[in-house]
């Protein structure tokens, strides 16, 4: 069981990780601008000591739900960067072989079920996830990281009164980065701090500063722990921003150029960076970044040359099929 | 006449409900500051202040609060951003909105509008390129329309917002930057009427929504076969203007119909089944239904392009029929 706080080896995994999934986002930035992606991408650049510090103070065995930002998330709960950025490229290496893209990446053995974008739905979706270790009795926890917009969600009170009503082992994680889409959180909440809401529930919350991945971790690690004693789901607000606006198709012009300059130099990595020369040597942690842009370099390029899916009809046991129906009667049901 | 674009065009209409009726107001996500994630709504919260919200991420709520304050004297316009999202606002149309006129015996109305979005075709994955029409058009007591040219666009919204009863509009996210004249008078289109695209003498076909496109494509290379196809763009998918359908196919004797959403039960089923029913006598073939594969909108392009309707597949349908 981890403590709330991570060892100096934990500290510096996180740390690689939130290197790795800046490193993939920068390259995504570049990418779009070069007409090289395909739909939007919504990068978490300022964000990842959220999805990192949560992610990696969870066991093995817990799961996530996460949003159509979850790259930080994918990255913390050991997701291969290879096969995440396979995904993002609708490649057949990605962990959907190409068929979910980047907001909607699930790999069930890593306990990441999965990415949502129907804002809100990795709310319920986790704690229903929770029902079932408490059914089954099983000592693992679901982890629902979601935004400040699905907080005004119906799902999302609905979701933490039966999750407290039960008991059940969630946690849920309020990834508040002052914006849902292009509307800034005082637009869309009746109130400013979002933990006064857990008392209505009668859970407890807690706001941690999202840009600090110790302190993410140190919030997420005790919530796991009182939801394995049985003692329920937490709230937790991790207080971060989003620096590159919501996603590739962002036409901008909603955000205070000051408040972004702020937020940039409150940057999670130099936070930990500064952390992490309390006690490790920085030249330990340069060659630690340096081999993290190098693995991801190489993950991109990897991921890249790797093939795109071919499209093979599904055959009548496929969960989609409808009835069979004459080869030629119709031109909707290939391969019914 | 004025060329525009087809997200032009619903602004316009807008502006122009909003400053001849002072009870039309416009709500939904990210619509007022930022002016629409298509850009749809832009410039509106500066000329009419308040009547222009942006609101949370609460679809079920917003479409009830639609439905109910259109019942007391306001004409609401909810923009819910992608059609994917429609199943949320379900509840409010299918228990409450399609009820209240009939089981309060016509004391109430409910002028409301309810605009969305959906198809697929450019790699939003699976929970943002659905077509639903069906879900909708299923309901009695809406009337769903479905848009393809800027002007049915303007005249289309300008007349939902007219009407006395709640209309859904289903518009196409590859469509919004698409041109076409506009007339210079706001005059509404009337609900529940079809437009001939080409006229034809072989064959119909009858589509909807950017399918209406594919079908006009689709007409080129046929008539490059020598057969003479007919392009109806059926514009209202409730009520279906069966005139219209009727009168193409006693022309051309046989039918394909074609609809982005999935094929099981879903609206080219519909209006297959339709068609049976009121033109049976005057078809030479059975009618060929073109429609999504019924499954998960893919993300990759080579899968995703697999289960969209396009071009090849109304050209092949039409194939079938004449053969
Ligand atoms: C149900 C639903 N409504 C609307 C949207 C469109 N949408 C996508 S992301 C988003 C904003 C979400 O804000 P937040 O939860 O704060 O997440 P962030 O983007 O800030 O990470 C919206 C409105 C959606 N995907 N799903
Ligand atoms: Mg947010």
């Amino acid at each position: 069981m981890p403590s709330n706080r991570p060892s100096a080896d934990e500290h510096l995994d996180m740390h690689r990780r939130m290197v790795i999934t800046r490193c993939v986002e920068e390259r995504l930035g570049v990418l779009h601008k070069q007409g090289k992606t395909r739909g939007p991408i919504h990068r978490c650049d300022g964000q990842e000591a959220v999805g990192v510090g949560a992610t990696m103070a969870l066991e093995a065995r817990d799961v996530v739900t996460t949003t159509h930002r979850g790259h930080a998330v994918y990255i913390g709960k050991g997701l291969d960067p290879r096969r995440v950025i396979a995904e993002i490229f609708g490649r057949v290496t990605g962990y959907g072989g190409g068929r979910a893209g980047h907001m909607l990446v699930g790999s069930v053995e890593h306990g990441m079920i999965g990415g949502n974008a129907i804002v809100g739905g990795s709310i319920p979706a986790a704690t229903g996830m929770a029902l079932s270790f408490q059914i089954r009795r099983e000592d693992r926890v679901a982890l629902a990281v979601f935004g400040d917009g699905a907080a005004q969600t119906g799902i999302c009170h609905e979701s933490m009164n039966i999750a407290a009503l039960w008991r059940l082992p969630v946690i849920f994680l309020l990834e508040n980065n002052d914006y849902g889409l292009t509307v800034h959180r005082s637009e869309q909440s009746s109130v400013a701090d979002y933990t006064v809401r857990a008392a209505g529930y009668g859970m407890p919350g807690e706001a941690v500063d999202g840009n600090d991945v110790l302190a993410v971790y140190g919030a997420v690690a005790a919530a796991a722990q009182r939801a394995r004693r049985g003692d329920g789901p937490t709230l937790i607000e991790a207080r971060t921003y989003r620096v590159e606006g919501f996603s590739t198709s962002d036409m901008g012009g909603y955000q205070d150029p000051k408040e972004v300059a702020l937020w940039k130099a409150r940057d999670p990595i130099v936070v930990s960076r500064t952390q992490l020369a309390e006690s490790i040597d920085p030249a330990r942690v340069e060659r630690l970044e340096t081999a993290a842009e190098e693995e991801t370099a190489a993950a991109f390029e990897a991921a890249l040359a790797d093939p795109l899916p071919e499209f093979e009809p599904h055959g009548p046991s496929a969960p989609y099929a409808t009835a069979p129906v004459h080869a030629d009667a119709a031109d909707f049901g290939e391969g019914r | 006449m004025a060329m525009m674009r087809y997200a032009e065009a619903l602004n316009t209409a807008l502006r122009e409900a909003m400053a001849a009726d002072e009870t039309v107001f416009v709500f939904g996500e990210d619509i007022a500051t930022y002016g629409g994630v298509f850009k749809v709504t832009q410039g509106l919260r500066e000329a009419f202040g308040d009547r222009v919200r942006d609101t949370p991420i609460s679809e079920q709520t917003l479409a009830a609060m639609a439905v109910s304050a259109s019942m007391t004297g306001t004409r609401p316009v909810l923009e819910i951003m992608y059609a994917d999202f429609m199943p949320l606002t379900l509840d409010a149309l299918v228990n409450q909105a399609s009820i209240y006129n009939y089981i309060w015996n016509e004391q109430v109305t409910m002028p409301f509008v309810l605009r969305t979005q959906g198809g697929g075709g450019v790699g939003t994955a699976a929970q943002h390129a659905k077509s639903l029409d069906a879900f909708v058009a299923h309901i009695p007591g809406l009337k769903v329309v479905a848009p393809v040219t800027p002007a049915d666009a303007r005249g289309l919204l300008l007349a939902a917002i007219r009407d006395p009863h709640p209309v859904i509009i289903l518009e196409h996210k590859l469509l919004y930057n698409t041109r076409g004249d506009v007339p210079d008078q706001a005059e509404p289109v009337e609900i529940g009427r079809a437009r001939v695209v080409r006229p034809g003498a072989d064959i119909s076909l009858f589509a909807t929504s950017r399918m209406v496109l594919e079908a006009e494509k689709a007409a080129d290379v046929l008539a490059g076969e020598g057969v003479s196809a007919e392009v109806i763009d059926l514009r209202s998918l409730r009520p279906l203007d069966l005139d219209a359908i009727a009168r193409s196919i006693a022309k051309t004797n046989h039918a394909v119909v074609v609809n982005e959403g999935w094929g099981f039960c879903g609206f080219a089923a519909e209006l297959s089944a339709t068609i049976m029913d009121y033109a049976f006598d005057d078809l030479d073939a059975p009618v060929q239904r073109v429609a999504a594969l019924d499954m998960p909108i893919p993300y990759a392009q080579p899968l995703e392009e697999r289960v969209i309707p396009d071009v090849a597949r109304i050209v092949a349908a039409a194939r079938r029929a004449l053969d």
